[in-house]
Protein backbone atom coordinates (compact mmCIF):
# COMPACT_ATOMS: atom_id res chain seq x y z
CA UNK A 1 0.00 0.00 0.00
CA UNK A 2 2.93 2.66 1.00
CA UNK A 3 4.15 1.50 -2.07
CA UNK A 4 1.38 2.29 -4.76
CA UNK A 5 1.07 5.70 -2.54
CA UNK A 6 4.42 6.54 -3.42
CA UNK A 7 4.23 5.71 -7.18
CA UNK A 8 0.58 7.43 -7.21
CA UNK A 9 1.23 10.31 -5.26
CA UNK A 10 0.39 13.20 -7.29
CA UNK A 11 -3.42 11.01 -7.60
CA UNK A 12 -3.93 11.76 -3.58
CA UNK A 13 -2.40 15.13 -3.59
CA UNK A 14 -4.08 16.64 -6.78
CA UNK A 15 -7.84 16.25 -5.80
CA UNK A 16 -6.68 17.39 -2.44
CA UNK A 17 -4.95 20.98 -3.28
CA UNK A 18 -7.33 21.35 -6.03
CA UNK A 19 -10.36 20.91 -2.89
CA UNK A 20 -8.49 23.56 -0.65
CA UNK A 21 -8.02 25.76 -3.59
CA UNK A 22 -11.84 25.93 -3.81
CA UNK A 23 -12.91 26.54 -0.05
CA UNK A 24 -10.13 29.34 0.13
CA UNK A 25 -11.33 30.45 -3.11
CA UNK A 26 -15.01 30.46 -1.98
CA UNK A 27 -14.46 32.12 1.56
CA UNK A 28 -12.62 34.79 0.43
CA UNK A 29 -15.91 35.86 -1.81
CA UNK A 30 -17.88 35.41 1.22
CA UNK A 31 -15.80 37.04 4.09
CA UNK A 32 -14.64 40.06 1.68
CA UNK A 33 -17.79 40.14 0.12
CA UNK A 34 -16.19 40.17 -3.83
CA UNK A 35 -18.92 40.90 -6.46
CA UNK A 36 -19.47 38.73 -9.13
CA UNK A 37 -18.46 40.64 -11.70
CA UNK A 38 -14.49 40.53 -10.10
CA UNK A 39 -14.54 36.95 -9.32
CA UNK A 40 -17.63 34.47 -9.19
CA UNK A 41 -17.80 31.85 -7.02
CA UNK A 42 -16.34 28.39 -7.63
CA UNK A 43 -19.93 27.13 -8.34
CA UNK A 44 -21.04 30.06 -10.33
CA UNK A 45 -18.07 28.77 -12.34
CA UNK A 46 -18.66 25.30 -12.36
CA UNK A 47 -22.35 25.41 -13.37
CA UNK A 48 -21.49 28.47 -16.10
CA UNK A 49 -18.97 25.46 -17.43
CA UNK A 50 -21.26 22.83 -17.44
CA UNK A 51 -23.46 25.76 -19.79
CA UNK A 52 -20.57 25.76 -21.68
CA UNK A 53 -19.99 22.27 -22.69
CA UNK A 54 -23.57 21.79 -24.28
CA UNK A 55 -22.39 24.93 -26.66
CA UNK A 56 -21.25 23.99 -30.28
CA UNK A 57 -20.01 27.25 -29.99
CA UNK A 58 -17.45 26.30 -27.94
CA UNK A 59 -16.41 23.18 -29.29
CA UNK A 60 -15.98 24.78 -32.88
CA UNK A 61 -13.60 27.32 -31.05
CA UNK A 62 -11.71 24.59 -29.27
CA UNK A 63 -11.40 22.84 -32.53
CA UNK A 64 -9.87 26.15 -34.01
CA UNK A 65 -7.68 26.55 -31.36
CA UNK A 66 -6.96 22.87 -31.52
CA UNK A 67 -5.74 23.02 -34.87
CA UNK A 68 -3.92 25.64 -35.13
CA UNK A 69 -1.70 24.73 -32.25
CA UNK A 70 -1.15 21.27 -33.26
CA UNK A 71 -0.33 22.62 -37.50
CA UNK A 72 2.31 25.30 -35.86
CA UNK A 73 3.82 22.40 -33.60
CA UNK A 74 4.28 20.62 -36.81
CA UNK A 75 6.12 23.05 -38.67
CA UNK A 76 8.07 24.07 -35.44
CA UNK A 77 8.47 19.93 -35.35
CA UNK A 78 10.04 20.18 -39.03
CA UNK A 79 11.99 23.21 -38.42
CA UNK A 80 13.64 22.19 -34.82
CA UNK A 81 14.21 19.01 -35.43
CA UNK A 82 15.62 19.33 -39.19
CA UNK A 83 17.15 22.53 -38.46
CA UNK A 84 18.62 21.34 -34.91
CA UNK A 85 19.79 18.30 -36.66
CA UNK A 86 21.86 20.05 -39.35
CA UNK A 87 23.14 22.64 -37.13
CA UNK A 88 24.10 19.67 -34.97
CA UNK A 89 26.07 17.62 -37.78
CA UNK A 90 27.59 21.00 -39.98
CA UNK A 91 29.45 23.43 -38.57
CA UNK A 92 29.10 26.38 -41.33
CA UNK A 93 25.21 25.87 -41.06
CA UNK A 94 25.24 26.18 -37.19
CA UNK A 95 27.07 29.67 -37.33
CA UNK A 96 25.73 30.95 -40.12
CA UNK A 97 21.77 30.25 -38.28
CA UNK A 98 22.48 30.70 -35.22
CA UNK A 99 22.46 35.18 -35.19
CA UNK A 100 19.10 34.46 -36.72
CA UNK A 101 17.62 31.96 -34.57
CA UNK A 102 18.58 34.07 -31.63
CA UNK A 103 16.85 37.26 -33.52
CA UNK A 104 13.70 35.08 -33.55
CA UNK A 105 13.69 34.83 -30.12
CA UNK A 106 14.56 38.16 -28.89
CA UNK A 107 12.03 40.16 -31.00
CA UNK A 108 8.90 40.59 -28.69
CA UNK A 109 6.71 38.25 -30.85
CA UNK A 110 3.78 39.19 -29.48
CA UNK A 111 4.49 42.76 -31.47
CA UNK A 112 4.99 40.88 -34.46
CA UNK A 113 1.53 39.51 -34.07
CA UNK A 114 -0.41 42.69 -35.81
CA UNK A 115 2.60 42.66 -38.54
CA UNK A 116 1.28 38.82 -39.49
CA UNK A 117 -2.28 40.25 -39.48
CA UNK A 118 -1.58 42.83 -41.70
CA UNK A 119 -0.04 39.99 -44.25
CA UNK A 120 -2.11 36.90 -43.77
CA UNK A 121 -5.29 38.17 -42.58
CA UNK A 122 -7.84 37.49 -40.22
CA UNK A 123 -8.09 33.96 -40.33
CA UNK A 124 -5.68 31.27 -38.73
CA UNK A 125 -2.43 31.58 -40.97
CA UNK A 126 -1.32 34.19 -38.26
CA UNK A 127 -2.15 32.23 -35.51
CA UNK A 128 -0.38 29.04 -37.09
CA UNK A 129 2.86 30.99 -37.80
CA UNK A 130 2.78 32.56 -34.44
CA UNK A 131 2.42 29.62 -32.76
CA UNK A 132 5.52 28.06 -35.03
CA UNK A 133 7.72 30.98 -33.81
CA UNK A 134 7.08 30.21 -30.08
CA UNK A 135 7.62 26.49 -30.27
CA UNK A 136 10.54 25.71 -32.81
CA UNK A 137 12.96 27.61 -30.63
CA UNK A 138 13.36 24.62 -27.37
CA UNK A 139 12.92 21.86 -29.75
CA UNK A 140 15.57 23.18 -32.10
CA UNK A 141 18.11 23.84 -29.24
CA UNK A 142 17.64 20.70 -27.42
CA UNK A 143 17.87 18.56 -30.96
CA UNK A 144 21.30 20.68 -31.44
CA UNK A 145 22.73 19.82 -27.74
CA UNK A 146 21.14 16.02 -28.30
CA UNK A 147 23.39 15.78 -31.50
CA UNK A 148 26.18 17.25 -30.15
CA UNK A 149 26.25 15.17 -26.82
CA UNK A 150 26.31 12.14 -28.20
CA UNK A 151 28.23 9.90 -26.29
CA UNK A 152 32.34 9.25 -27.15
CA UNK A 153 32.49 5.57 -26.48
CA UNK A 154 29.26 5.28 -28.71
CA UNK A 155 31.30 7.22 -31.60
CA UNK A 156 34.17 5.16 -31.05
CA UNK A 157 32.06 1.85 -31.82
CA UNK A 158 30.70 3.10 -34.89
CA UNK A 159 34.00 4.47 -36.33
CA UNK A 160 35.79 0.93 -35.54
CA UNK A 161 32.47 -0.43 -37.83
CA UNK A 162 33.60 1.74 -40.44
CA UNK A 163 29.96 3.27 -40.73
CA UNK A 164 29.33 6.43 -42.43
CA UNK A 165 27.91 9.99 -41.88
CA UNK A 166 24.30 8.86 -42.60
CA UNK A 167 24.47 5.62 -41.21
CA UNK A 168 26.14 6.82 -38.03
CA UNK A 169 23.34 9.83 -37.51
CA UNK A 170 20.36 7.28 -38.04
CA UNK A 171 21.83 4.10 -36.00
CA UNK A 172 23.72 6.72 -33.21
CA UNK A 173 22.50 10.53 -32.71
CA UNK A 174 19.03 10.82 -33.85
CA UNK A 175 17.77 7.52 -31.29
CA UNK A 176 20.75 9.03 -28.97
CA UNK A 177 19.36 13.01 -29.40
CA UNK A 178 15.52 11.64 -28.94
CA UNK A 179 15.42 11.94 -25.27
CA UNK A 180 16.31 15.58 -25.16
CA UNK A 181 14.62 16.15 -28.79
CA UNK A 182 11.25 14.93 -26.78
CA UNK A 183 12.35 16.85 -23.67
CA UNK A 184 12.14 19.88 -26.29
CA UNK A 185 8.73 18.92 -27.98
CA UNK A 186 7.01 19.07 -24.20
CA UNK A 187 8.00 22.70 -24.49
CA UNK A 188 7.27 23.21 -27.68
CA UNK A 189 3.20 21.83 -27.53
CA UNK A 190 3.04 24.37 -24.17
CA UNK A 191 4.98 27.40 -26.53
CA UNK A 192 2.30 26.47 -29.64
CA UNK A 193 -0.52 26.38 -27.74
CA UNK A 194 0.38 29.74 -25.83
CA UNK A 195 1.07 31.28 -29.52
CA UNK A 196 -1.84 29.97 -30.96
CA UNK A 197 -3.87 31.46 -28.42
CA UNK A 198 -2.29 35.25 -27.62
CA UNK A 199 -2.35 35.30 -31.71
CA UNK A 200 -6.41 34.59 -31.14
CA UNK A 201 -6.49 37.47 -28.29
CA UNK A 202 -5.10 40.72 -31.42
CA UNK A 203 -7.24 39.68 -33.80
CA UNK A 204 -9.88 37.12 -35.96
CA UNK A 205 -13.09 36.00 -34.67
CA UNK A 206 -12.21 32.31 -34.02
CA UNK A 207 -10.62 30.38 -31.46
CA UNK A 208 -10.77 30.19 -27.30
CA UNK A 209 -8.82 32.45 -27.57
CA UNK A 210 -11.46 35.25 -29.20
CA UNK A 211 -14.04 33.52 -26.95
CA UNK A 212 -12.11 34.74 -24.02
CA UNK A 213 -11.69 38.11 -25.57
CA UNK A 214 -15.62 37.96 -26.01
CA UNK A 215 -16.18 37.09 -22.74
CA UNK A 216 -14.42 39.83 -21.03
CA UNK A 217 -15.94 42.53 -23.43
CA UNK A 218 -19.47 41.12 -21.75
CA UNK A 219 -18.38 41.53 -18.18
CA UNK A 220 -19.23 37.93 -18.05
CA UNK A 221 -16.37 36.99 -15.62
CA UNK A 222 -18.25 33.64 -14.74
CA UNK A 223 -18.06 32.40 -19.08
CA UNK A 224 -14.48 33.60 -18.41
CA UNK A 225 -13.68 31.35 -16.15
CA UNK A 226 -15.64 28.85 -17.41
CA UNK A 227 -13.89 29.46 -21.12
CA UNK A 228 -10.44 29.14 -18.81
CA UNK A 229 -11.21 25.60 -17.58
CA UNK A 230 -11.54 24.58 -20.97
CA UNK A 231 -8.04 26.15 -22.09
CA UNK A 232 -6.86 24.43 -19.25
CA UNK A 233 -8.38 20.84 -19.80
CA UNK A 234 -7.19 21.38 -23.73
CA UNK A 235 -3.47 22.22 -22.74
CA UNK A 236 -3.52 19.25 -20.57
CA UNK A 237 -4.64 16.73 -23.07
CA UNK A 238 -2.04 18.07 -25.47
CA UNK A 239 0.93 17.71 -23.30
CA UNK A 240 -0.23 14.26 -21.65
CA UNK A 241 -0.41 13.65 -25.89
CA UNK A 242 3.55 14.64 -25.54
CA UNK A 243 4.06 12.40 -22.80
CA UNK A 244 2.49 9.27 -23.99
CA UNK A 245 4.91 9.62 -27.38
CA UNK A 246 7.45 9.79 -24.92
CA UNK A 247 6.63 6.49 -23.46
CA UNK A 248 6.25 5.03 -27.30
CA UNK A 249 9.46 6.32 -28.61
CA UNK A 250 12.10 6.31 -25.61
CA UNK A 251 10.85 2.86 -23.86
CA UNK A 252 14.55 2.60 -22.66
CA UNK A 253 15.07 5.75 -21.39
CA UNK A 254 15.91 5.85 -17.34
CA UNK A 255 12.47 9.03 -17.36
CA UNK A 256 10.53 6.04 -18.96
CA UNK A 257 12.27 3.09 -17.32
CA UNK A 258 12.13 5.07 -13.77
CA UNK A 259 8.52 5.51 -14.05
CA UNK A 260 7.76 1.54 -15.17
CA UNK A 261 9.40 0.47 -12.13
CA UNK A 262 7.69 2.85 -9.67
CA UNK A 263 4.62 1.69 -10.81
CA UNK A 264 5.27 -2.11 -10.97
CA UNK A 265 6.75 -0.81 -6.99
CA UNK B 1 66.07 -2.38 -33.91
CA UNK B 2 66.48 -2.73 -29.84
CA UNK B 3 67.37 -5.94 -28.37
CA UNK B 4 64.07 -5.80 -26.45
CA UNK B 5 61.99 -5.22 -29.31
CA UNK B 6 63.99 -8.26 -31.15
CA UNK B 7 63.33 -10.55 -28.41
CA UNK B 8 59.61 -9.21 -29.09
CA UNK B 9 59.48 -10.29 -32.13
CA UNK B 10 61.78 -13.40 -32.07
CA UNK B 11 59.62 -14.85 -29.47
CA UNK B 12 56.65 -15.25 -31.86
CA UNK B 13 59.15 -16.87 -34.07
CA UNK B 14 60.76 -19.65 -31.53
CA UNK B 15 56.81 -20.45 -30.02
CA UNK B 16 55.08 -20.02 -32.94
CA UNK B 17 56.72 -22.16 -35.25
CA UNK B 18 55.37 -22.03 -38.86
CA UNK B 19 52.11 -19.38 -38.08
CA UNK B 20 52.14 -16.45 -39.96
CA UNK B 21 51.92 -13.07 -38.52
CA UNK B 22 48.36 -11.21 -38.28
CA UNK B 23 49.51 -7.96 -36.89
CA UNK B 24 52.45 -6.28 -37.41
CA UNK B 25 53.52 -2.84 -36.25
CA UNK B 26 56.71 -1.46 -37.78
CA UNK B 27 58.70 1.75 -36.08
CA UNK B 28 55.33 2.71 -34.97
CA UNK B 29 55.11 6.15 -33.72
CA UNK B 30 52.41 8.32 -32.12
CA UNK B 31 52.30 12.35 -31.02
CA UNK B 32 49.53 13.53 -30.10
CA UNK B 33 49.50 17.92 -30.74
CA UNK B 34 47.88 19.87 -27.48
CA UNK B 35 47.65 23.69 -27.29
CA UNK B 36 50.45 22.79 -24.23
CA UNK B 37 52.92 21.08 -26.74
CA UNK B 38 53.48 17.74 -28.30
CA UNK B 39 53.14 14.76 -26.25
CA UNK B 40 54.86 12.07 -27.56
CA UNK B 41 52.19 8.89 -26.48
CA UNK B 42 54.24 6.66 -28.05
CA UNK B 43 57.87 6.29 -28.74
CA UNK B 44 59.08 4.00 -32.36
CA UNK B 45 57.66 0.35 -31.77
CA UNK B 46 57.83 -2.65 -33.39
CA UNK B 47 55.73 -5.47 -32.37
CA UNK B 48 54.23 -8.52 -34.34
CA UNK B 49 51.51 -10.83 -33.25
CA UNK B 50 51.26 -14.02 -34.86
CA UNK B 51 47.56 -15.72 -35.79
CA UNK B 52 45.83 -17.09 -32.90
CA UNK B 53 48.47 -16.07 -30.61
CA UNK B 54 47.24 -14.02 -27.30
CA UNK B 55 49.24 -10.72 -26.83
CA UNK B 56 48.64 -8.33 -23.31
CA UNK B 57 49.64 -5.40 -23.23
CA UNK B 58 50.41 -4.50 -19.60
CA UNK B 59 51.31 -1.13 -18.38
CA UNK B 60 50.46 1.84 -15.70
CA UNK B 61 48.82 4.06 -17.16
CA UNK B 62 50.02 6.95 -19.22
CA UNK B 63 52.08 4.46 -20.82
CA UNK B 64 50.62 4.05 -24.34
CA UNK B 65 48.90 0.91 -24.34
CA UNK B 66 45.53 2.31 -24.98
CA UNK B 67 46.99 4.13 -28.06
CA UNK B 68 48.91 1.36 -29.09
CA UNK B 69 45.48 -0.59 -29.44
CA UNK B 70 43.87 2.30 -31.20
CA UNK B 71 46.43 2.66 -33.86
CA UNK B 72 45.82 -1.44 -34.49
CA UNK B 73 42.52 -0.60 -34.34
CA UNK B 74 42.85 1.89 -36.79
CA UNK B 75 40.82 4.58 -34.69
CA UNK B 76 43.78 6.28 -34.41
CA UNK B 77 46.31 7.05 -37.05
CA UNK B 78 49.69 6.80 -36.52
CA UNK B 79 52.44 9.97 -36.67
CA UNK B 80 55.10 7.86 -38.31
CA UNK B 81 55.55 4.13 -39.01
CA UNK B 82 53.23 1.48 -40.71
CA UNK B 83 50.68 -1.04 -39.81
CA UNK B 84 49.62 -4.30 -41.29
CA UNK B 85 46.95 -6.36 -40.23
CA UNK B 86 45.93 -9.51 -41.65
CA UNK B 87 48.53 -9.47 -44.60
CA UNK B 88 47.02 -5.63 -45.77
CA UNK B 89 48.28 -2.63 -45.13
CA UNK B 90 46.21 -0.25 -42.53
CA UNK B 91 46.24 2.78 -44.01
CA UNK B 92 45.76 4.09 -47.39
CA UNK B 93 46.93 7.51 -47.26
CA UNK B 94 43.97 8.89 -45.00
CA UNK B 95 41.61 6.03 -45.09
CA UNK B 96 41.28 3.18 -43.80
CA UNK B 97 41.84 -0.23 -45.74
CA UNK B 98 38.18 -1.79 -45.40
CA UNK B 99 39.29 -5.49 -45.20
CA UNK B 100 41.73 -5.16 -42.62
CA UNK B 101 39.42 -2.79 -40.66
CA UNK B 102 36.79 -6.04 -41.17
CA UNK B 103 39.01 -8.76 -39.51
CA UNK B 104 39.03 -6.58 -36.32
CA UNK B 105 36.41 -6.41 -33.50
CA UNK B 106 36.86 -4.34 -30.40
CA UNK B 107 35.75 -3.98 -26.86
CA UNK B 108 36.02 -1.20 -24.67
CA UNK B 109 36.31 -0.05 -21.11
CA UNK B 110 33.01 0.17 -21.27
CA UNK B 111 30.37 -2.15 -22.88
CA UNK B 112 29.08 1.00 -24.93
CA UNK B 113 25.98 -0.77 -25.94
CA UNK B 114 23.54 1.37 -27.18
CA UNK B 115 20.61 1.87 -24.77
CA UNK B 116 18.06 2.24 -27.29
CA UNK B 117 18.65 -1.05 -28.90
CA UNK B 118 18.03 -4.51 -27.13
CA UNK B 119 20.63 -6.78 -26.31
CA UNK B 120 20.41 -9.08 -29.59
CA UNK B 121 19.97 -6.03 -31.95
CA UNK B 122 22.89 -4.37 -30.15
CA UNK B 123 24.85 -7.77 -30.55
CA UNK B 124 23.31 -7.66 -34.46
CA UNK B 125 24.54 -4.14 -35.00
CA UNK B 126 27.59 -4.71 -37.14
CA UNK B 127 25.50 -6.84 -39.49
CA UNK B 128 23.11 -4.46 -39.83
CA UNK B 129 25.78 -1.82 -41.45
CA UNK B 130 26.52 -4.48 -43.60
CA UNK B 131 23.40 -4.92 -44.75
CA UNK B 132 22.29 -8.84 -43.80
CA UNK B 133 18.69 -9.73 -43.75
CA UNK B 134 17.11 -9.43 -40.25
CA UNK B 135 16.38 -13.44 -39.59
CA UNK B 136 20.04 -14.21 -40.57
CA UNK B 137 21.25 -11.59 -38.24
CA UNK B 138 19.17 -12.21 -35.29
CA UNK B 139 20.13 -15.95 -35.90
CA UNK B 140 24.07 -15.04 -35.13
CA UNK B 141 23.09 -12.64 -32.49
CA UNK B 142 21.09 -15.71 -30.49
CA UNK B 143 24.45 -18.20 -31.28
CA UNK B 144 26.71 -15.65 -29.88
CA UNK B 145 24.42 -14.83 -27.00
CA UNK B 146 24.59 -18.70 -25.98
CA UNK B 147 28.61 -18.70 -26.77
CA UNK B 148 29.08 -15.56 -24.23
CA UNK B 149 26.34 -17.24 -22.03
CA UNK B 150 23.55 -14.36 -22.23
CA UNK B 151 21.08 -16.65 -23.41
CA UNK B 152 17.94 -15.43 -22.18
CA UNK B 153 18.43 -11.58 -22.35
CA UNK B 154 18.57 -11.35 -25.79
CA UNK B 155 15.33 -8.64 -25.71
CA UNK B 156 16.36 -7.17 -22.99
CA UNK B 157 17.54 -3.60 -22.53
CA UNK B 158 21.15 -2.87 -21.70
CA UNK B 159 20.37 -1.13 -18.55
CA UNK B 160 18.50 -3.85 -17.36
CA UNK B 161 22.36 -5.77 -17.35
CA UNK B 162 24.79 -6.16 -14.83
CA UNK B 163 27.90 -4.58 -15.84
CA UNK B 164 29.24 -8.31 -16.34
CA UNK B 165 26.32 -9.08 -18.56
CA UNK B 166 26.59 -5.97 -20.62
CA UNK B 167 30.48 -6.64 -21.48
CA UNK B 168 29.42 -10.08 -22.21
CA UNK B 169 26.96 -9.02 -24.82
CA UNK B 170 29.96 -6.19 -25.91
CA UNK B 171 32.20 -9.12 -26.78
CA UNK B 172 29.20 -11.20 -28.74
CA UNK B 173 28.72 -7.42 -30.89
CA UNK B 174 32.64 -8.14 -31.43
CA UNK B 175 32.78 -11.81 -32.59
CA UNK B 176 29.17 -11.08 -34.79
CA UNK B 177 31.01 -10.62 -37.91
CA UNK B 178 33.54 -12.96 -36.76
CA UNK B 179 36.62 -11.40 -37.10
CA UNK B 180 40.23 -13.06 -36.73
CA UNK B 181 41.19 -10.28 -34.40
CA UNK B 182 39.60 -9.37 -31.06
CA UNK B 183 41.13 -6.30 -29.52
CA UNK B 184 40.24 -5.49 -26.04
CA UNK B 185 41.04 -2.24 -23.99
CA UNK B 186 40.76 -3.14 -20.56
CA UNK B 187 37.51 -5.01 -21.10
CA UNK B 188 37.11 -5.74 -17.27
CA UNK B 189 38.54 -2.60 -15.33
CA UNK B 190 35.28 -1.59 -14.33
CA UNK B 191 34.35 -5.26 -13.19
CA UNK B 192 34.51 -6.55 -9.34
CA UNK B 193 37.57 -8.98 -8.75
CA UNK B 194 34.90 -12.17 -8.76
CA UNK B 195 33.03 -10.98 -12.22
CA UNK B 196 36.97 -10.57 -13.23
CA UNK B 197 37.96 -13.80 -12.43
CA UNK B 198 34.62 -15.43 -14.21
CA UNK B 199 35.21 -13.60 -17.43
CA UNK B 200 38.47 -14.03 -17.54
CA UNK B 201 37.62 -18.03 -17.65
CA UNK B 202 34.97 -17.08 -20.19
CA UNK B 203 37.03 -15.13 -22.73
CA UNK B 204 39.71 -17.98 -22.48
CA UNK B 205 37.15 -20.36 -23.55
CA UNK B 206 35.48 -17.66 -26.15
CA UNK B 207 39.13 -17.68 -27.38
CA UNK B 208 39.76 -21.02 -27.72
CA UNK B 209 36.66 -21.69 -29.16
CA UNK B 210 36.34 -19.18 -31.97
CA UNK B 211 40.10 -19.04 -32.95
CA UNK B 212 41.21 -15.76 -33.26
CA UNK B 213 43.94 -13.76 -32.39
CA UNK B 214 43.46 -11.46 -29.40
CA UNK B 215 45.37 -8.11 -28.37
CA UNK B 216 44.32 -7.37 -24.63
CA UNK B 217 45.16 -4.22 -22.63
CA UNK B 218 45.11 -4.25 -19.02
CA UNK B 219 46.59 -2.83 -15.88
CA UNK B 220 46.02 -5.91 -14.16
CA UNK B 221 49.38 -8.22 -14.02
CA UNK B 222 47.45 -11.71 -12.64
CA UNK B 223 44.88 -11.15 -15.42
CA UNK B 224 48.01 -10.36 -17.54
CA UNK B 225 49.95 -13.21 -16.47
CA UNK B 226 46.11 -15.46 -17.11
CA UNK B 227 45.62 -14.70 -19.87
CA UNK B 228 48.21 -14.41 -21.99
CA UNK B 229 50.79 -16.30 -24.22
CA UNK B 230 53.20 -13.45 -24.47
CA UNK B 231 53.10 -10.41 -22.39
CA UNK B 232 54.34 -6.98 -23.63
CA UNK B 233 55.32 -4.39 -20.40
CA UNK B 234 55.29 -0.93 -21.51
CA UNK B 235 56.97 1.96 -19.62
CA UNK B 236 55.88 5.46 -19.70
CA UNK B 237 56.64 8.99 -21.57
CA UNK B 238 57.23 8.01 -24.24
CA UNK B 239 55.53 4.59 -24.30
CA UNK B 240 58.37 1.74 -25.40
CA UNK B 241 58.46 -1.71 -24.85
CA UNK B 242 60.07 -2.45 -21.67
CA UNK B 243 60.22 -5.99 -21.80
CA UNK B 244 58.87 -9.35 -23.29
CA UNK B 245 57.28 -12.54 -20.68
CA UNK B 246 56.46 -15.63 -22.54
CA UNK B 247 53.71 -17.45 -20.13
CA UNK B 248 54.06 -20.80 -21.48
CA UNK B 249 51.53 -22.85 -18.96
CA UNK B 250 49.21 -25.17 -21.12
CA UNK B 251 45.53 -24.48 -21.56
CA UNK B 252 42.99 -24.70 -20.60
CA UNK B 253 44.42 -22.75 -17.77
CA UNK B 254 42.23 -22.24 -14.35
CA UNK B 255 42.08 -19.92 -11.45
CA UNK B 256 43.91 -22.49 -9.19
CA UNK B 257 47.29 -21.81 -11.84
CA UNK B 258 46.65 -18.17 -9.63
CA UNK B 259 48.15 -20.25 -6.87
CA UNK B 260 51.50 -21.97 -8.55
CA UNK B 261 55.22 -21.22 -7.60
CA UNK B 262 55.79 -20.59 -10.98
CA UNK B 263 52.69 -18.24 -11.59
CA UNK B 264 53.43 -16.50 -8.34
CA UNK B 265 57.29 -16.04 -9.80
CA UNK B 266 55.82 -14.36 -12.79
CA UNK B 267 53.48 -12.29 -11.48
CA UNK B 268 56.32 -10.81 -8.64
CA UNK B 269 58.79 -10.03 -11.50
CA UNK B 270 56.73 -8.16 -13.71
CA UNK B 271 55.42 -5.99 -10.16
CA UNK B 272 59.41 -5.77 -9.55
CA UNK B 273 59.37 -4.65 -13.43
CA UNK B 274 56.78 -2.13 -13.19
CA UNK B 275 57.61 -0.74 -9.52
CA UNK B 276 61.38 0.59 -11.42
CA UNK B 277 60.10 2.30 -14.01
Amino acid sequence: MKKFVRGHLAWFTTPVLVLAFVIIWHSYIVIFDITDFILPKPWAVVKSYWNLIGNVDLWRHTGVTVYETLVGFFFACIIGIGGGALMGKIKWVEETARPFVIATQVVPKVALISLFILWLGFGSAPKILVATILAFFPILTNTLLGVKSVDLGHRDVMASLSAGRWETFTTLELPSALPAIIAGLEIGIVLAYIGAIVGEFLGGQQGLGFMTIDYQNAFDAAGLFGVLIQLTLVGFLLYIAIVVLRRFLIPWHESVLIERLALAG
Amino acid sequence: MSAIEEAANSAAAVSGGASKIEIELDQVEKIFQTDEGDVHAVAKTDINVRQREFVVLLGPSGCGKTTILRMVSGLLKPTSGNVRVAGHELWHGDTRDREAVQEMGIVFQEANLFPWLSIEKNIALPLKLRKQSKAKRLKKAHELCELVGITGFEKRWPRELSGGMRQRAAIARALSYDPEILLMDEPFGALDAMTRDQMNIELQRIWETSGCTIIFVTHSIPEAVFLADRIILLSPRPGRIHSVTNVTFKRSRDMAIQTEPEFQEIVRDLRRQLESM
